[in-house]
């Protein structure tokens, strides 16, 4: 369960998130979709501990992430923007350090290495130093990562972001085949991956929350039916949104 | 605890993992290979001591720590992986008493690998092995302190260069204000005990005393003091700045 209630980032005189209300129950994949700038990985920063709101609240797994920073994180997995990892490791020793630092026991450790390196395929690369890696295997090394401790609840900022098409498509089934009893959310600005994985859509603007449904009511929202077509009426303002808000305040 | 450990083994193995610790390394030791033998003369001194070994030990650290400083965490920084760590369930002290850790253990094995010269001033004559020990340690704790005020400086930008440099300066400021020269400038004007006190700030005063064999509390309180306010100060730092 993640709890978030009129949450708000200023930078100076920026506002980056601006009173941001909702809440996602087990079972949900949210797509959290914005153009760029929109305060998509701001609102994930705030979420995942990195950073402190100005003001309002986010709870995890019923703990407030300000108050009890330590509990909040452990139920959580996160892939930052651009899945940063240490470079001059090797894929094994870096997942094995972050099992560590999530506190696995040797034997837990060991099946949830080769659970993960199963699922996302990186047994042929695990003893390549990271940075020597493609694009497309830092990606699933920060997946695979932030999947370890096999986590209550995901936070993905672009996961696809510079996988190829297949490679996209095994992230997605992934994602698919976790969604059931977990909380996944995930930034994106690739309408057709919403359509793919996610059984709701969140819409932002300047920091603003301006729908909240699944993402076949926003599409069927406009006339031509088609998710495209709703995002750019709506995040380009052109007309008001003919949906029913939703505003979990 | 555990945490801590887990930090001090990544990053302490990650300068083995690239040719860091070994350009390091072998620098520091040419380096005070060469300031004993060519401007110590420890030859020509006649003396079986280490003087003239830990006489430059202030000056190789002043450009050589800074060096290692540098990417402690401005790297974390540069490459996002701030974000990683800071989201993992680690404290911020935790993160900061890893690295820092980590770097200063690191700077114990590049000075337990000078060992030859100890080796041969036994070979030679008969030193004061207790007093090079209290040497020893007391290069330990100055790497310590200039370790502290680089990994703070560190944290403050995300250019290896800029935490080089502005950590050279400060450590400078740090070693100049313990020599005769110095202090004789403030002599002239300002009451005995400002002198003092700006002298005592110097890592070189408390290097010295300790170097003469003596290991005195007041030393050693000075270098944990230093220490714990540089961290702190780092702590804070990562906290009022933790993206970009």
């Amino acid at each position: 369960m993640i709890e978030i209630s009129h949450l708000s980032k200023r930078y100076g005189a920026l506002t980056a998130v601006d009173d941001i209300s909702f809440s996602v129950e087990p079972g949900q994949v949210l797509g959290f979709l914005g153009p760029n700038g929109a305060g998509k990985s701001t609102t994930m920063k705030m979420i995942t501990g990195f950073l402190s709101p100005t003001s309002g609240t986010v709870r995890v797994c019923g703990h407030d992430v300000e108050a009890e920073p330590l509990a909040a994180k452990a139920c959580m997995g996160y892939l930052p923007e651009g899945a940063p990892s240490y470079g001059e490791m090797t894929v094994r020793s870096f997942l094995d350090f972050v099992a560590r630092v999530r506190g696995l026991s040797p034997d837990k450790r060991r099946a949830r290495l080769d659970d993960v390196i199963g699922r996302l395929a990186l047994g042929g690369v695990l003893e390549q130093v990271i940075e020597t890696l493609s694009k497309g295997f830092k990606r699933r090394v920060g997946l695979a990562q932030a999947l370890l401790h096999d986590p209550q609840v995901l936070i993905l900022d672009e996961p696809t972001d510079g996988l190829d098409p297949n490679q996209k498509h095994e992230v997605r089934l992934l994602i698919n085949n976790m969604a059931k009893d977990k909380i996944i959310v995930i930034s994106t600005h690739i309408l057709e991956e919403v359509d793919a994985v996610c059984n709701r859509a969140i819409i932002i603007a300047n920091g603003r929350l301006l729908a909240d449904d699944t993402p076949q009511a926003l599409a069927a929202s406009v006339p031509s039916g088609k998710l495209d077509d709703f995002f750019r009426q709506i995040t380009l303002g052109a007309a008001p949104a003919p949906v029913r808000e939703v505003a979990n305040a | 605890m555990h945490n801590v450990l887990v930090l001090f083994r990544r990053e302490f193995a990650s300068y083995f993992a690239t040719p860091l610790a070994l350009v390091f390394i072998v620098i520091f030791l040419v380096l005070a290979g060469a300031f004993t033998f060519f401007f110590g003369n420890f030859y020509e001194r006649g003396q079986a001591d280490l003087a003239s070994f830990f006489e430059f030990h202030p000056w190789l650290y002043l450009f050589l720590i800074p060096a290692l400083s540098m990417r402690l965490w401005a790297e974390e920084r540069k490459s996002g992986t701030i974000e990683l760590l800071m989201t993992l369930p680690v404290t911020l002290w935790q993160a900061v008493i890893g690295k820092y850790l980590a770097a200063w253990a690191f700077t114990g094995v590049a000075l337990l690998l000078t060992f030859p010269i100890w080796i041969t001033v036994n070979y030679l004559g008969d030193p004061d092995n207790g007093a090079i020990l209290a040497a020893y340690i007391g290069s330990f704790l100055m790497a310590g302190g200039f370790l502290a005020i680089g990994a703070c400086l560190s944290a403050t930008t995300r250019n290896q260069v800029i935490a080089f440099i502005v950590t050279v300066v400060v450590c400078f400021g740090f070693l100049l204000s313990g020599f005769a020269f110095v202090q004789n400038f403030f002599l002239s004007w300002a009451p005995q005990a400002v002198v003092d006190a700006i002298a005592s700030f110097s890592f070189r005063t408390h290097f010295v005393s300790i170097s003469k064999g003596v290991i005195d509390l007041r030393d050693l309180l000075y270098f944990a003091t230093l220490i714990g306010v540089w961290l702190s100060a780092n702590a804070i730092v990562l906290e009022m700045k933790k993206a970009d």
